[in-house]
């Protein structure tokens, strides 16, 4: 169990920037969640505190030991693959005792903590079976089981659960989470799936273009988006935007578009004031429209252009005269197409982006 | 079901068209030699292994090849894997140049380079010997090793070795104790594939060795002159091993060459 920083790290494939200037503290047995699209530097971030890949620039330590230029082998971490690289000429039980031979564990000491790691992920029966006969779910709890039983600095996992069908990777999500509380080793885990990293990570860092664009916890994540990109990349369906006009007087501010007027909110007044811009982009989310008028709520009128219904909740796309909508409403709910009503929104609950930077403003 | 049928004949004719010469070759060792002449006999009343034995008595030559060949595959793997290893692992600048390079050597025919090789063997002392044959046989063998090898490690998730070396092992001994046990049965089928490649090579080793003769090279130097069934007899002893040694590896050697049965 380790603190593990990364500072300054840079790291080019050739000319190609993969890493540019990552920073980031993760605290001693914290889960923290590589957030991004593909190509955002996320695997390869994770593949340099590894140790697999050198970094061109920058530093890397667990706790005050600087490991930067340590090979893999001595870094006394533990890694799950996408694959889950399960070696397939050893049984299960050679594969997760043969990493403690490896470090010259006593004999004793490899049976006590095998016999003890699976039965904490429940494969004491496969113990004598290859890889190959094992399910994929299966493979996963060995590679889970190999990597934990050696009580390593720091727990790396890549995409772990992308190789599963949809039902168990949902099992494995929880089952994961509550293993990594109960053996309490700080974990970086990669992932492109923002549920993933909403429900496992005790703190995300979203990334793009090899930079961390917000590193927090989930809901800080979730309400307060620094920028456009991460506003629209987490949460789904996805946040609706919508470039208003902005009126200001005195002390006041009005957002403006075609059929919609919005009164600012105090502190949103400051921002607008600070940023001193002509128009905004207006982020909300589809569950903070809302179909009855409530206090604070701003009404637009509209027509149903289609609905998907769930079942549990159901997704109205509304158009408005300056722009499609898309509403989420809990419960099966039934619209006509063409329809006309009135959406409302929580205006308090919007966000505001600089139409240049797509820096958040307020 | 005529679809199938003429599918049928046509592998029929293919594998006639193949195997006819060699059972021919086959059936004219094992005639006895008072038959062989006998033009009313086509088919033998009898077989005899008389011819295929006295060509095996020549021990030393059936020796030699057996060495020169296992000779030549340590040399070639032991260059050739490191090669093999880093063309699927890394990547670097004018690694496809390299690529065809390696096939390239194979553009020149061993005998232009026997002459010279010769020569030299006789200034450092190592002509008619097993390690000057094994040594030319490795320049010849090598490239099918590369990029045998290669392809088979290519095969080979790098993540196994990965996983290896973050689990505690150095690259080198990740290599050995993971992907190397893994590699095993298609490095096998290469070795094989070599294995047949220096068996049947015959000029290098006529030029180079005199004495020290592979058996190809004594055939070629003695059954020549000798009766028709004894040259159909080293015939046998040529092909035969290289027919089954493929047989029993054809799968691997599909695999090896990248071609996808699925």
């Amino acid at each position: 169990m380790s603190e593990v920083t990364v500072k300054e790290v840079k790291k080019y494939f050739n000319q190609v920037k993969a890493l540019d200037g990552v920073d980031m503290k993760i605290q001693d047995g914290e889960f923290v969640v590589l957030l991004g699209p593909s190509g955002c530097g996320k695997t390869t971030l994770l593949r340099c505190i590894s140790g697999l890949e050198t970094v061109t620039s920058g530093e890397i330590r667990f706790d005050q030991k600087n490991v930067t230029h340590l090979p893999p082998k001595d870094r006394n971490l533990a890694m799950v693959f996408q694959s889950y690289a399960v070696w397939p000429h050893m049984k299960v039980k050679e594969n997760i005792k043969y990493p403690m031979r490896i470090k010259k564990f006593s004999k004793e000491e490899i049976d006590k903590r095998a016999k003890e790691t699976a039965e904490l992920l429940n494969i004491t029966e496969l113990m004598d079976r290859y890889p190959a006969q094992l399910s994929g779910g299966q493979r996963q709890r060995v590679a889970v089981a190999r990597a934990i039983v050696l009580e390593p600095a720091a727990l790396l996992m890549d995409e772990p659960l992308s190789n599963l069908d949809a039902l168990l990777r949902v099992t494995m999500r929880s089952e994961l989470k509550k293993l990594q509380q109960r053996i309490q080793t700080t974990t970086v885990y990669v992932t492109h799936d923002q549920v993933e990293a909403m429900t496992m990570g005790d703190r995300i860092a979203v990334m793009r273009d090899g930079k961390i664009l917000q590193f927090g916890k989930a809901e800080e994540i979730y309400q307060r988006p620094k920028n456009v990109f991460i506003a629209g990349f987490i949460g789904s369906p996805q946040m609706n935007f919508l470039e208003m006009t902005v009126k200001r007087e005195e002390g006041r501010a009005e957002l403006v578009s075609k059929g919609l007027s919005i009164l600012c909110e105090e502190d949103k007044v400051k921002g607008l004031e600070k940023a001193n811009l002509d128009k905004v982009i207006l982020g909300i989310r589809p569950e903070n429209i809302l179909l009855s008028p409530e206090n604070g709520c701003v009404p637009i009128k509209g027509s149903v252009y289609f609905t998907e219904r769930l079942g549990g909740e159901t997704i109205v796309h509304v158009s408005t005269e300056s722009k499609r909508f898309v509403v989420k409403v809990s419960g099966d709910a039934l619209f006509n197409e063409n329809e006309t009503l009135r959406i409302y929104l929580n205006v308090k609950k919007t966000r505001l982006f600089d139409p240049e930077t797509e820096e958040a403003i307020g | 079901m005529m679809k199938k049928t003429l599918i049928f004949i046509l592998c029929l004719l293919i594998v006639l068209w193949f195997c006819g010469p060699v059972l021919l070759i086959l059936i004219a060792a094992l005639t006895p030699s008072a038959e062989y002449y006998d033009l009313a006999r086509l088919v033998p009343t009898k077989l005899t292994l008389t011819h295929l034995e006295s060509l095996f008595v020549r021990l030393k030559a059936t020796l030699i090849s057996i060495q020169t060949a296992l000779l030549s595959i340590v040399i070639s793997f032991a260059i050739g894997l490191p090669a093999a290893y880093v063309l699927t692992r890394y990547v670097f600048k004018g690694k496809n140049l390299f690529r065809l390079t390696i096939l390239l050597t194979r553009s020149f025919p061993v005998i232009i380079i026997g002459v010279p090789l010769v020569t030299l063997y006789l200034r450092i002392g190592i002509a008619d010997s097993v390690l000057g044959v094994s040594l030319a046989h490795s320049s010849m063998i090598l490239p099918f090793i590369i990029i045998i090898s290669s392809s088979i490690l290519g095969g080979i998730s790098v993540e196994y070795e990965e996983a290896g070396m973050v689990f505690g092992l150095t690259r080198f001994r990740s290599f050995l104790r993971i992907t190397l046990p893994l590699a095993l049965p298609g490095f096998a089928a290469a070795a094989i594939y070599a294995f047949v490649l220096s068996w049947n090579e015959v000029f290098i080793s006529a030029i180079i060795n005199l004495t020290n003769r592979t058996l190809p090279a004594h055939i070629l130097n003695t059954a020549m002159t000798s009766p028709d069934y004894f040259k159909f007899a080293a015939g046998t002893v040529m092909a035969l091993p290289a027919m089954i040694f493929i047989f029993f590896t054809r799968k691997y050697l599909m695999s090896m060459w990248g071609i996808s049965l699925k």
